[in-house]
């Protein structure tokens, strides 16, 4: 059963072709890595996927229903949700609001004008904190956080939409191997507690054929390879274009 | 419900009000008209905060709204006769859905461009108090306007604005405060993200504009009987830059930062017409400072303050 369905999927930036006729499907509750060296089009095509671009052809079915075309925030409504690799947070909030005005929107109570927002889903918050362990800085400004708290927090607000799919643009990007085993242990637990569909991007190979149970490779906008880790790391073409190169090309 | 307000700001709030309500006491005209002016700036000031200092974009064109409240409560109770009671809500509504028009416009931009186009608008709003004469007086303004008996005179007066002001500014600290204010300084604070979190932000920013836009018409309204006349100075950009300005002096990222800039604002234009001409030299002056040293405001300076003699900050 198909989540998330690609048909066609292009977009062409004045000439540059960035997503070439991507069909792509992620099955319920896998974990899907798309790996592909830089500049092959893993985030242009999160970007066409969650909303944040119009493709110029093709489209994009979330759950069998069409969401070309929609605004980000509608698709995220629909449980479509996204974190980002350069960090995008709220970042003159303190980390509890972060999550509170997350959670706010989720209920549909960002229009309500008289009901006090210090009062709303604190307890949710606060479980929200210490799940990815953040639970000592709630009152800190966000911004001020270090770089992997703030990946941290960026995890949070996106599971704050409470969604079914959750798209991750290289979560560990700029971490350390220690942090990054941790990230990762983290998104795994929660992947598996809430039941979610995981695509994410990443450059760490280690990471990517640990927990993924499929693997799609792009390369300049267009799928060469999908399929488990073991029929990804025996593809001649994805060994040619990619895995051939050593690992630190292709962060 | 608990909202969430500082011991001392709420104190800070009494005081003040209380110091305005013992006012009139002094029996000094000067003190009561200056008073009533600079309730009026504050409120004006304090609604343009909506747009800027919590959805996070800049309208150079305020003062469209601060006018049209003025004219219409002005022409209703003139020209139509109205009461007060019906032409004080009309003036609100009609200048809460002529910013939902405009809203409707700016909203889908951003930055300079939402900025040149709030400005465009209220342009436009000067033209026609300008060109149509027969109802809005043209350059003569409407004069004369017919201000309800039991408000005609000096200190009645002045307690009214004080209770429409009051009222206003706690309804404006209430929606600052409320699901949908931390929202929009979400939105301030990352336009992009807030779309991903499920927030429709156009919604959004068009809503602050109407929120702002009525409470400007309020404050337009109650100028328009203090003076018993509406100009279209008034909708001029010139207004619009000097409530930009107060609300910049005070500190856009406090709530209420624009009231002590409207005030301070106020008096040093005053104070400075005592011993100059020039007040624009002065307020250019007082612009620079703004910009070079005191970005945050006077609000912010306090702070700074505050903090470098060591006191927790726990506003």
């Amino acid at each position: 059963m198909n989540i998330l369905d690609t048909n066609n999927l292009t977009i062409d930036f004045g000439g540059f072709i960035a997503i070439n006729n991507v069909d792509f499907a992620l099955k319920k509750g896998e974990k899907h890595a798309i790996i592909g060296p830089n500049g092959a089009g893993k985030t242009t095509f999160f970007n066409l996927i969650t909303g944040h671009l119009p493709p110029t052809k093709g489209d994009v079915k979330f759950d069998g229903n069409p969401i070309t075309g929609l605004a980000p925030h509608k698709i995220v409504k629909l449980g479509l949700a996204r974190s980002f690799q350069r960090i995008n947070i709220f970042p003159r909030m303190t980390v509890f609001e972060n999550i509170q005005t997350a959670l706010i929107a989720r209920d549909n109570k960002s229009f309500k004008l008289f009901i006090p927002a210090s009062a709303q889903n604190c307890q949710e918050t606060e479980e929200l904190l210490a799940l990815v362990g953040l639970d000592g800085e709630a009152l800190e400004i966000a911004g001020e956080l270090s770089y992997g708290k703030q990946k941290q927090l960026e995890l949070a607000i996106s599971l704050a939409e409470n969604p079914s799919v959750l798209l991750l643009d290289e979560p560990t990007a700029g971490m350390s191997p220690q942090e990054t085993a941790v990230a990762i242990a983290l998104v795994d637990d929660v992947a598996k507690s809430r039941n979610l569909t995981l695509l994410f991007t990443e450059h760490d190979m280690s990471v990517v054929f640990g927990i993924s149970d499929r693997i799609s490779v792009l390369h300049h906008g267009e799928i060469i390879a999908s399929g488990s880790p073991d029929e990804v790391r025996n593809n001649s073409e994805v060994r040619r274009v990619y895995l051939g190169e050593s690992d630190d090309a292709a962060t | 419900m608990s909202w969430n307000i500082s011991r001392g700001v709420s104190i800070t709030c009494f005081i003040v009000v209380l110091l305005l309500v013992c006012v009139p006491l002094a029996e000094s005209r000067y003190l009561i008209d200056l008073s009533t002016e600079i309730m009026v700036y504050a409120l004006f000031a304090l609604s343009l905060n909506v747009i800027i200092g919590f959805s996070g974009n800049v309208s150079f064109g305020h003062a469209a709204y601060f006018a049209i409240g003025g004219y219409a409560n002005a022409i209703l109770l003139t020209t139509y006769g109205w009461p007060l009671i019906f032409s004080f809500p009309a003036a609100i509504i009609l200048s809460a859905v002529a910013a939902a028009f405009v809203a409707y416009f700016c909203t889908r931009l951003t930055d300079i461009y939402f900025a040149m186009l709030t400005l465009a608008f209220s342009m436009l709003v000067w033209a026609i108090a300008f060109k149509w004469r027969s109802v809005t007086g043209g350059d003569d303004g409407f004069v004369g306007v017919d201000v309800p008996s039991f408000i005609d005179g000096r200190v009645p007066f002045f307690y009214f604005t004080l209770t429409v002001v009051t009222i206003s500014c706690a309804m404006l600290w209430l929606i600052c405060h409320s699901a949908f204010g931390q929202t929009l300084i979400a939105v301030r604070e990352n336009l992009t993200r807030a779309g991903f979190i499920g927030v429709n932000t156009r919604m959004m920013r068009g809503v602050a504009f109407v929120i702002a836009g009525a409470f400007a018409g309020v404050a337009g309204a109650i100028f328009a009987m203090y003076n018993r006349g509406v100009y279209t100075e008034s909708a001029f950009w010139a207004e619009s830059a000097q409530v930009l300005i107060m609300t910049l002096l005070g500190g856009m990222y406090s709530f209420f930062g624009p009231a002590i800039g409207a005030a301070a604002l106020y008096l040093l234009e005053r104070f400075s017409n005592e011993y100059t001409e020039y007040w624009p030299t002065v307020l250019g002056g007082i612009l620079l400072i703004i910009v070079l040293v005191l970005p945050d405001g006077l609000v912010g300076l306090a702070k700074r303050i505050k903090t470098r003699f060591g006191r927790v900050n726990n506003q």
